[in-house]
């Protein structure tokens, strides 16, 4: 009996706890109140899941930064969907070219997002996709060249919590 | 099959640097959801996606649940001879489609 | 927002404050000249993904639409295209000018519930569900047709009542949250709402794709979710009710022009 009104004691101040937040920062907060707590609830992955990552990826080979350029926006409207642009500097040809190109992130519920094999027939190392970005995060884009060096460019992106939603969450 | 929109122009010069635009129908479900009543949605992504020009593998990518519903991937390549370059996707519960498109090279 | 107009106007002097009150307590529409698309506010990356057709989503419906339209269906076995033969021409502008007044049954029809009426009328075929992938696809590729037209509600006398209910649901405050359309999208569009700009809230893009669904989707679908938002119950999909507010907006959004299928966050 204590233990259930201890519980539902704290179910409500929860409750009051978000209706406070509702009246103090207005409409505002009350709209985005559900999306905040979704975009923590599945961001599961860590800066060491992602170091985890990009050691599968290159190995005892070190990362440096440079040659590579990663283009996101600074600022994401929605998280479902973020245009990313990865562009190396290399000649593309058989001798010296990009062999792959991988995309790691730090806080989705996994840090891979996409993992290219190309060659010297791509003429550039030129590629664009979207993804998802579950919170505000770092991301970070490794090249993988011929002669078995990696290179890398980061970017921050905030990601924007939407005030719609599709459903009461 | 799955719907997908493909842009390479139709025409190109020899050694000319083309870009390849993709666009398929998937909805690249995370498997990180859950529904109203809490239970998780199982994934349900497309995982692979290869090009081939004139039969020949040009680029393959590997996709997870990160990429974006409906996946859109660009890339280039260099135009080298008037052929078919050719597209396949490949994901979770038995996904498959295939598109091609042909190229005349002057 | 609203304190602040309210405090100035007690502030006014009595004898003004008699006359103005009035005119303040109806809301004022948006002036023509300022009245814009959603489109503008969007961020660079999505006006890139609307402007190339090719790396829009919301293509990947309308050719599906396209599909449809030449397939033959229901037991008089005919397709969109054996009546109204190359949408290019026959649809040019048709969605500009939905809701449309329906005679047969005295009330105004959207551009789906318009092709399920010829689904069933004319294909003698199972009406598609609402929000469903196919009648998304067919109103995406009828709507297309319409692309650059600008907005044009038709000056019909009999959707008047239809129009005058669709603006008083406009202005009336509803859900928990006791707001009214209005209230945002009249007295505070531009400003922000989270992450988001707060649209003018124009119909002259749908159906689009929204990234929060990650799919195309109607603008009955974009009113259900505004109602939810206000913690408001929404009407069922195809109720009278949305189809006045449809209306109105396109109303209000008369002259902007049409982009289907447009993209939104």
């Amino acid at each position: 009996m204590t233990d259930k009104r201890t519980e539902n004691l704290a179910t409500r101040r929860d409750v009051l706890a978000s209706a406070g937040s509702l009246v103090g920062g207005g409409l505002v907060s009350g709209l985005g109140l559900a999306t905040i707590s979704v975009a923590h609830a599945q961001a599961q992955s860590t800066p060491a899941a992602m170091a985890l990552a990009i050691h599968k990826i290159a190995g005892e080979a070190t990362v440096k930064p440079g040659k590579v350029k990663l283009d996101m926006p600074p600022l994401s409207e929605n998280g479902n969907s973020v245009s990313l642009t990865v562009t190396v500097d290399s000649p593309m040809t058989p001798a010296n070219h990009v062999k792959a190109i991988h995309v790691v992130t730090e806080k989705n519920p996994q840090p891979y997002v996409i993992s290219v094999r190309l060659g010297p027939r791509a003429g550039q190392a030129n590629i664009s996709t979207r993804m998802r970005l579950s919170d505000t995060q770092i991301v970070v884009a490794i090249a993988e060249l011929s002669d078995g060096s990696f290179w890398s460019d980061t970017r921050t992106v905030i990601v924007t919590l939407g005030a719609c939603l599709e459903e009461l969450i | 099959m799955a719907r997908a929109l493909i842009n390479v122009p139709a025409k190109a010069k020899r050694g000319e640097v083309i870009t390849i635009k993709t666009l398929i129908s998937h909805v690249m479900e995370s498997g990180f959801r859950h529904n109203q009543i809490g239970v998780r949605i199982p994934r349900d992504i497309i995982t692979s996606f290869t090009c081939t020009y004139n039969g020949e593998e040009i680029f393959q990518a590997d996709l997870h649940p990160a990429i974006t519903a409906n996946p859109f991937i660009a890339f280039t390549t260099i135009a080298t001879e008037s052929g078919t370059i050719a597209f396949t996707w490949r994901g979770d519960n038995g996904f498959s489609a295939a598109e091609s498109v042909n190229i005349t090279v002057e | 927002m609203n304190a602040v107009r309210k405090r100035a106007r007690w502030l006014a002097p009595a004898a003004v404050l008699l006359a103005l009150a009035a005119v303040i307590s109806a809301r004022a529409e948006i002036p023509l000249a300022e009245r814009r698309s959603g489109y503008a506010d969007l961020a660079p990356d999505t006006k890139a993904m609307q402007d190339d057709d090719t790396s829009n989503p919301g293509m990947l419906a309308v050719l599906d639409g396209e599909a449809l339209w030449k397939t033959k269906a229901g037991n008089a076995g005919r397709a969109c295209a054996d009546c109204h033969a190359d949408a290019r021409v026959s649809m040019k502008g048709v969605a500009a000018r939905y809701p449309a007044f329906e005679p047969t049954l005295s009330r105004p029809v959207n551009l789906e519930q318009r092709i399920n009426i010829c689904r069933t009328e004319r294909q003698q075929a199972q009406p598609f569900a609402s929000e469903s992938k196919d009648l998304l696809a067919l109103t995406a590729f009828v709507g297309m047709q319409s692309r650059g037209q600008p907005i044009a509600p038709p000056a019909d006398e009999r959707l008047r009542p239809f129009l005058d209910a669709g603006r008083e649901a406009f202005s009336r405050r509803l859900g928990q949250f006791n707001l009214s359309c209005g209230q945002c999208h009249d007295d505070n569009w531009g400003k922000r709402l989270i992450g988001n700009i707060i649209p003018q809230a124009h119909p002259n893009g749908y159906p689009l794709y929204r990234l929060e669904w990650q799919s195309i989707g109607s603008l009955q679908r974009r009113l259900r979710n505004c109602m939810i938002g206000l913690r408001a119950e929404p009407y069922e999909y195809g109720a009278p009710e949305y189809v006045s507010l449809e209306l109105y907006l396109m109303w209000r959004a008369r002259g902007l022009p049409a982009e289907t299928p447009a993209v939104r966050p």
